[in-house]
């Protein structure tokens, strides 16, 4: 816990929850979230990509076998799923996959830690789990949309995209119900995918809150819930990056 | 919780995380790995090219050692053959040889008894010509009675 001056439960939660942000409105920027995610990030690809360079198809190190393991891991869940010709689909996969991972895993730092060392230095907040920051999700998410859209035009083309809005699942009579269905199901989309990695990340990150204001009680509590929670941070950046695919191959597939 | 312009930012990250991993992490990870895949294909098939030869080279060795053991047999039975013929050969040279040999001791033995007679007739004439001196004492005309003589040596 926070030391110094008296702290109540709710100011404590409220401390951690809270993002360090410059400026107002919203061209207010949470800098933990883009420090922490642009850091890792760059450790992470530009870490790869060095590894990548020096690749060689003889007998591979540990960390390129490691690297090519998770790559052709990824890699094979987007040809299971992913049948269209598009080289942008893997990549993707895999900075999701990776990125999200990494992102997630913050969580597993004691939730005191950084913003305690970061408070000596004269950081009032500092939200150390960039998934738990919605900018995040969506901002991700809404890429994902993006792309999304642009691979329907391109592999439909405008007509056939359109056709298909207007005319899938209950054929041309019913085009504006088509449309609606089309709307709903495509704002879903990236809703749901942002919302549930944050909402999982969130709630994590709630509990390790939680526990730690039991005093002692969280010596024995954090370390289940730690393991516990390894889980979550895989399950959610798999889902995270097959949602992804699963999209994108049912936008460069026709629904008949 | 509220939605601002941090989204465009981690928008941003996420393009630029996006295009480091198009553009330098997977092309060369995919490449080495499909060359790999390549590499270890070849690697496999050249070995069971390799077992297929060692195969191949086996059968030929076993065929080039039976051959040599069918050759060899036929050489030794050939110097067999010439052993035994030579022996034969031996055999036949020495008993003409022996042949020879004892022709010429024949001959040299039928030529010393010849000379052994000769000189026995010349002494047994002498002897005969002293014993008839004794007997005739001087009676006798060894010149006139040399012919006789003579004549008797011819028949012994």
């Amino acid at each position: 816990m926070a030391s110094g001056e008296p702290l109540t439960s709710s100011a404590y939660i409220v401390h951690h929850l809270t993002n360090l942000t410059v400026g107002q409105g919203f061209w207010a920027l949470h800098l933990d979230s883009l420090i922490v995610s642009g850091l890792l990030g760059l450790v992470a690809f530009v870490g790869m990509s060095m590894l990548a360079r020096n690749a060689t198809p003889g007998v591979p190190g540990k960390m390129q076998a490691f690297v090519e393991m998770l790559v052709s891991f990824i890699d094979q869940q987007v040809k299971d799923t992913y049948h269209g010709k598009s080289p942008l689909v893997t990549p993707m996969a895999i900075t999701i996959f990776v990125w999200v991972l990494l992102m997630n895993t913050m969580d597993l730092i004691p939730v005191d830690f950084v913003p305690m060392l970061l408070g000596l230095a004269g950081v009032p907040y500092f939200k150390v789990v960039p998934t738990t920051d919605p900018n995040l999700t969506f901002g991700m998410s809404l890429s994902v949309f993006v792309v999304m859209i642009v691979m329907g035009f391109k592999v439909k083309g405008f007509g056939g995209f359109m056709h298909e809005v207007f005319t899938v699942p209950f054929g041309a009579k019913m085009a504006p119900v088509n449309l609606l269905f089309r709307l709903i199901e495509d704002i879903a989309k990236p809703i749901s995918l942002s919302l549930r990695l944050f909402g999982n990340m969130y709630a994590g990150e709630m509990v390790f809150i939680l526990i730690a204001l039991l005093g002692l009680w969280q010596l024995p509590l954090a370390l289940p819930w730690a393991l516990f929670h390894i889980l979550i941070i895989t399950l959610q950046a798999f889902v995270f990056m097959m949602l992804t695919i699963v999209y994108l191959s049912m936008a460069s597939e026709s629904h008949g | 919780m509220n939605i601002n312009a941090t989204l465009i930012g981690e928008a941003i990250w996420f393009a630029v995380f996006i295009w480091i991993t198009m553009k330098y992490v997977w092309p060369p990870l995919a490449k080495a790995m499909s060359d790999r895949q390549k590499l270890i294909a070849d690697g496999l098939a050249a070995g069971e090219r390799g077992k297929h030869e060692l195969e191949l080279a086996g059968k030929r060795s076993a065929d080039a050692l039976r051959d040599a053991k069918a050759k060899a047999a036929e050489i030794i039975a050939a110097a067999e053959k010439r052993g035994a013929q030579m022996v034969e050969e031996a055999k036949l040279a020495a008993k003409v040889e022996a042949d020879k040999v004892v022709a010429a001791a024949k001959a040299e033995i039928a030529q010393q008894a010849e000379q052994a007679r000769a000189e026995l007739r010349s002494r047994v004439a002498d002897l005969a010509v002293a014993g008839a001196e004794q007997i005739l004492k001087r009676e006798v005309d060894a010149k006139a009675h040399a012919e006789m003589l003579t004549a008797l040596k011819q028949e012994l």
